[in-house]
């Protein structure tokens, strides 16, 4: 049974229309699916259908252990968002509810590789020197 | 969303959005008790959904 009804399906198949570049969505689950594991493979799935510029990659947490370590993912599920190069951009956990308008606002993002940032915003990131992790809890609603 | 926005500005930035209640033990060790929180190196907490200026101050701490 789809996830996405045909009224969502259509929607963001509207949003994605506009994305030129390729982007991947490298999903990351594992052998005895967790708890969201399925719902978040047949989500990435459903969404990946939705345009020809997206693609959905099933890694397995364990057996692609060299994948997972690459793109440092350390939790399932996991979804990495890939452009052109590997932005940073993650998600762990079911993108469901707000997280769901997320994922498509990212994929829109990194098939363009820009930020949209104020240009102050730019200007105080690019005085960065070291890597810097940032995490966001939120919850589906 | 304003993270994942700064990934993409900066090669150094990496950004995890969190579904908490699927980590709960990431919930426990940050001490989420309201969502969004956001967590920049393990260091620096910012409860609630702020505004990019705001951020960019807390920002600073750790350039």
């Amino acid at each position: 049974m789809a996830l996405l009804n045909e009224a969502i399906r259509k929607e963001v198949r509207g949003a994605l229309a506009d994305v030129k570049q390729p982007v991947a969505l490298k999903f990351f689950t594992q052998a005895f699916e967790c708890q969201y594991c399925k719902e978040t493979r047949e989500l990435i799935e459903e969404v990946a259908a939705l345009s020809d510029k997206l693609t959905a990659e099933v890694y397995d947490f364990v057996k692609d252990a060299d994948v997972a370590q690459r793109y440092g993912i350390d939790k399932v599920p996991a979804v990495a968002v890939i452009g052109k190069k590997d932005y940073g951009v993650r998600l762990y956990g079911i993108p469901a509810g707000y997280e769901f308008g997320v994922l498509i606002e990212d994929i829109r993002m990194v098939a363009q590789g820009d930020s949209g940032l104020a240009s102050e915003t730019r200007a105080a990131v690019a005085k960065l020197t070291k890597p810097i992790r940032i995490q966001v809890f939120s919850t589906p609603t | 969303m304003l993270a994942h926005q700064l990934a993409i500005e900066s090669d150094l930035i990496t950004a995890d959005m969190v579904e908490v209640t699927e980590f709960p033990y990431l919930g426990q060790k940050y001490e989420v008790m309201g969502v969004p929180r956001t967590v920049i190196d393990e260091t620096i907490h910012i409860e609630g959904a702020v505004p990019e200026p705001w951020l960019m101050r807390e920002f600073a701490k750790v350039l």
